[in-house]
């Protein structure tokens, strides 16, 4: 301990965990209403596609230029745009919950893509197996193309989740709390060294523990 | 009984080339009658899979009107259609099973489909379709632990869950093995006898029409060039078409044969036996009465579905060649004289 205490002497560990628990409560919070949001969003990107079940060139193209434009704005840019509307939906642009509205945001897209491309890595005889049974839309979304999807919908959950974790940091810059707001402030600005270790160190073991996670749920779903 | 009136299908090809048409299906009338295993063979691109997957309006028809027992199913609505469904199992050449369920999931998804909720009611039923494709032990396991073969046995479980009349089947056999195909073949004919199904079968091997079917189409760019019971059509193939799946069967080059018989003297005919006649002791018996020699140029002896059948190629020399023709007539063979 008296090693440790010497070797990170600017590190105040009551800040760390406060830190870590912001980041964590912004990954989970973005998380889980990027899920929710891009789910469906990626299904309707699928189901609009060409030669898919509901084919609709308009709705594709609009949705589409949506979705790129979402992600072709560099984060920063989309947190400090978005300031006002926050306001509006968090009630503040400031701490954890003024972080989400700008995180859903970013990832949502993002995800929703990935979504559509699990969807389309479903072998079209699964449909069809499944129209042949008298299935209706409702029934071929919901009972074959998203089970048979799985495990592209976790990896696709992985890597946002983990698109997240650098957002987040980023978000520090406007205030948002959280593990990478302490590197910049502490180990960038005032030079110390000892607390930029400590929290690449904890976003890396964060970072790592999504994907092992992620990879787990992918090989339990694949059925292989 | 499944029937076609002048039905026709145009794929209209979007994107790039948009505006192509491409036409599948030539009009076409087809009666199939219930509970016949009813073959449709022809090369691929013919329009075999088009024409199945117009039954139950996986494609939807141009033109024209095909009935079921009597129901214009081409005049079904979205709800009518779904329930149409329920009554016409399908399989497919590559299985399509979900690799994320279970085999007994995989059974039971068309029970749930048709909103079958009791679970004890689910749960019988799989039991009772596993054991009848003899894959009771693998309820629990996913298809990616399975054989190719069982595989076809969860799809064909599958296809008869909510109790089909009809069981439509796109090359289901042609991603097995002869061995695994025999056996597939063999599971179709049994429950088509057990259940009093009316089975659609698509190949592009003889092979399977002969061992399987009652009566035969052969198709050819989108057209049906002939079709009548197995035996007529196996046995004497009138369109081009179907001798070279005849001839491809029995592993026969026609140029190679023709170059053979060349080489041989006196007159060539052929035999063919069907039914009880093949095992009879003919040639020996019209050989002694009229004194004529005989060789065997070539021959096949195999059953059409259960029945016998043999077709003998022979040469004849020497004694009263014509008399032996006349035997040959009276008898209960069919006889071409070749040369
Ligand atoms: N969905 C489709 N769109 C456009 N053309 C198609 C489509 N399905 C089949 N075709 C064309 O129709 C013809 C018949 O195809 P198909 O019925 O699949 O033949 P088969 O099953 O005998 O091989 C082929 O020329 C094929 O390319
Ligand atoms: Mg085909």
């Amino acid at each position: 301990m008296e090693t440790l205490a010497t070797l990170f002497v600017n590190v105040d560990w009551y800040e760390i965990w406060q830190a870590t628990l912001d980041t964590l409560l912004m990954l989970g919070g973005s998380l889980l209403f990027t899920v929710l949001l891009g789910l469906p969003l990626g299904v309707l990107l699928f189901l609009s596609g060409p030669r898919q079940l509901f084919d609709n060139r308009p709705l594709y193209a609009l949705l589409s230029l949506v979705v790129n434009v979402l992600r072709s704005l560099p984060f920063i840019i989309l947190l400090i745009v978005m300031i006002p509307f926050t306001v509006l939906l968090a009630g503040t642009s400031l701490g954890v919950a003024g972080a989400i509205p700008p995180l859903v945001v970013g990832a949502t897209p993002f995800f929703a893509r990935l979504v559509e491309t699990a969807l389309r890595e479903v072998d079209r005889g699964i449909i069809e197996a499944t129209q042949a049974m008298g299935a209706t839309t409702r029934q071929i979304i919901l009972d074959a193309l998203l089970p048979e999807a799985r495990p592209g919908i976790f990896a696709a959950i992985t890597v946002t989740a983990i698109t997240l974790v650098s957002y987040t940091a980023m978000a520090g810059v406007v205030g948002a709390g959280g593990l990478g707001d302490l590197a910049i402030r502490f180990g960038y600005q005032r030079f110390q060294t000892d607390v930029m270790v400590v929290t690449v160190i904890l976003l890396l073991v964060l970072v790592q523990v999504l994907q092992s996670i992620g990879d787990r749920l992918v090989v339990h779903f694949s059925r292989k | 009984m499944i029937e076609f009136h002048q039905v026709h299908k145009t794929y209209r090809v979007a994107g790039k080339r948009a505006g192509r048409e491409i036409p599948a299906l030539q009009p076409t009338d087809l009666r199939i009658e219930s509970g016949q295993i009813f073959g449709l063979i022809g090369h691929s691109g013919a329009g075999k899979s088009t024409l199945l997957r117009l039954i139950n309006r996986l494609e939807e028809p141009s033109g024209g009107r095909i009935l079921v027992d009597g129901e214009d199913v081409t005049a079904l609505d979205a709800n009518g259609l779904r329930q149409f469904r329920q009554r016409v199992g399908m399989i497919f050449q590559h299985f399509n099973l979900l690799a994320s369920k279970t085999v007994a999931d995989n059974v039971a998804l068309p029970l749930k489909l048709a909103g079958v909720r009791s679970r004890a009611e689910i749960d019988a039923r799989v039991a009772e379709l596993l054991a009848r494709v003899g894959l009771g032990d693998h309820a629990k396991k996913y298809p990616a632990q399975l054989s190719g073969g069982q595989k076809q046995r969860v799809g064909i479980a599958r296809a008869l869950a909510t109790g089909p009349t009809i069981l439509l089947c796109d090359e289901a056999t042609s991603a097995l093995d002869p061995q695994t195909t025999a056996s597939v073949l063999q599971l179709l004919a049994q429950i088509n006898r057990e259940l009093r199904l009316t089975i659609v079968l698509i190949t592009h091997e003889m092979d399977v029409i002969r061992r399987v079917c009652d009566r035969v189409a052969v198709m050819d760019a989108g057209e049906i060039v002939e079709q009548g019971a197995v035996a007529d059509v196996f046995l004497h193939p009138q369109h081009p078409t179907t001798r070279r799946f005849v001839l491809e069967a029995e592993q026969v080059d026609e140029d190679e044969r023709r170059d053979d018989f060349a080489q041989v003297p006196g007159r060539i005919l052929r035999l063919t036996f069907h039914g009880e006649s093949t095992y009879a002791p003919l040639l020996g018996k019209v050989a002694r009465d009229t004194g004529v020699d005989y060789s065997i140029l070539a021959g096949r002896i195999d059953r059409i579905r259960e029945t016998p059948y043999g077709q003998l190629t022979l040469s004849l020399v020497g004694g009263d060649i014509d008399a032996a023709l006349a035997q040959f007539r009276a008898a209960d063979v069919h006889l071409e004289v070749l040369r």
